[in-house]
């Protein structure tokens, strides 16, 4: 039990991504309102640069930038998890942008933002 | 009466394919109504189908999570010197970063040296969705309504008339720093934590708040959309000449006469500073691209 709960708290940066995911997912499901939706998109992305930086992270090491003319890999962290995060948030911002681009449009044709209501409407369209 | 697929798709793309008059709304939520009181049944399948699709959702959403909890407990503990990813490649870029790419920051050492060409479709991913985003949102001849025109000129009046103190002020003061962090984050990139995206968004956030505090026609005295045009397209361009250049001599073993300069001066690592000077103007212009076209609509 110990050795579990020890477990635990050593990993709790990579738990709480994985609980963030969570709600991300869940949000993205239940929400209907498609700002909402995009939010909980937001938030699923954070939680996997959290889980990326966490796992670059190496105790008593310092960022990979030269300091003092150490050249030693043993003294810094991984610098590749920063740059996949780094990657990682780009892509985020921009898709963020676009999918608010689609809901402004979608919101100008149907005056709402509520993905059933839309729906209906659509639906109505077509009949 | 079939269309032929090129018309179709244009028209999709211009947004026209689907005609949606505002006054037909009140009709259309009549009919609704009627549909539904006609059809007792059908509403009561669209219940039992909300709700079965809120226990498979909750379900699916525990699932992935316990799922995710269990892998992570099979993860080397947080901190641990010894795990896998700290592999060759680290050491590699690590010990060896300095002498190839000449900068003291290993991050942009390795984004925009060794991994230059991935650094690049990022911002060419950024390009894309701005003008994406300009595709969709941009009031041109085929994006407008009269309605909208009214309440434009109706917010830039209100803009014009209680244009806020404070806000302003402030926003004089601060501006200037504001700008010349983000270049100095820019120009530092390969010396200190920073670089093109941070440095770019700094200077982004520095347009959006002069925008914001000045009104958009403030702002559009010296960025318009050809100067939007012109420095994406120069930034990029240039990015992908300096990279090609520096791929093709690289690959084929011969100099690429780029000196590399002393470790740590601002003049130093070759070709990263350019690099991130381009990538920091595309950032910079599409973080107020964004901003310009969810406000205004256009530039």
């Amino acid at each position: 039990m110990a050795a579990f709960l020890e477990k635990v708290i050593s990993l709790r940066f990579e738990i709480a991504a994985a609980i963030l995911f969570g709600i991300g997912f869940m949000n993205l499901l239940l929400q209907k309102n498609l700002i909402r939706k995009i939010v909980a998109f937001n938030v699923m992305d954070s939680s996997v640069f959290l889980l990326l930086a966490s796992q670059g992270y190496i105790d008593g090491r310092v960022a990979p930038i030269v300091t003092d003319g150490i050249r030693e890999a043993s003294h810094y962290v991984n610098p590749i998890p920063a740059g996949l995060v780094l990657t990682g948030i780009v892509v985020s911002v921009s898709v963020s942008a676009f999918f608010l681009a689609l809901v402004q449009r979608l919101y100008k044709h149907y005056h709402t933002v509520n993905f059933d209501e839309i729906m209906i409407l659509a639906k109505e369209k077509v009949d | 009466m079939k269309k032929s697929i090129w018309k179709r798709f244009t028209e999709w793309v211009d947004g026209v394919a689907e005609e949606f008059e505002p006054e037909q709304l009140p009709q259309t939520q009549d009919k609704e109504k009627k549909h539904k009181t006609h059809s007792l049944d059908e509403q009561q399948r669209l219940r039992v189908f909300t709700i079965g699709y809120d226990i498979v959702a909750f379900i699916v959403g525990i699932t992935v999570v316990a799922v995710l909890i269990f892998t992570i407990f099979q993860l080397p503990l947080f901190g641990c010197a010894d795990n896998p990813a700290v592999n060759e490649v680290v050491q590699r870029y690590v010990e060896n970063g300095l002498e190839e790419t000449g900068a003291v920051n290993m991050v942009a050492g390795m984004i925009l040296d060794y991994r230059a060409f991935d650094t690049f479709g990022e911002s060419s991913v950024l390009f894309l969705a701005v003008t994406c985003v300009m595709m969709l949102l941009l009031r041109d001849k085929k994006n407008i309504s009269k309605e909208e025109d009214i309440q434009q000129m109706h917010e830039r009046i209100i803009e014009k008339e209680s244009r806020d103190l404070i806000l302003k002020n402030v926003t004089a003061l601060i501006i200037p720093w504001i700008m010349l962090f983000g270049v100095y984050i820019v120009l530092n990139g390969h010396i200190s934590p920073g670089g093109g995206f941070s440095g770019g968004a700094v200077m982004g956030a520095g347009l959006i708040l002069y925008s914001a505090a000045y009104g958009v026609d403030a702002t559009s005295r010296f960025f318009t959309r050809n100067t939007f045009r012109a420095i994406t397209s120069t930034a990029l361009l240039c990015y992908a000449a300096s990279k090609a250049y520096s791929f093709f001599t690289g690959a084929n073993g011969l100099p690429t006469g780029i000196p590399l300069g002393t470790p740590g001066a601002i003049f130093s690592s070759g070709l990263i500073l350019v690099l991130d000077i381009c990538v920091g103007m595309v950032v910079a212009c599409t973080m107020y691209g964004f901003y310009i076209l969810f406000a205004k609509g256009e530039f």
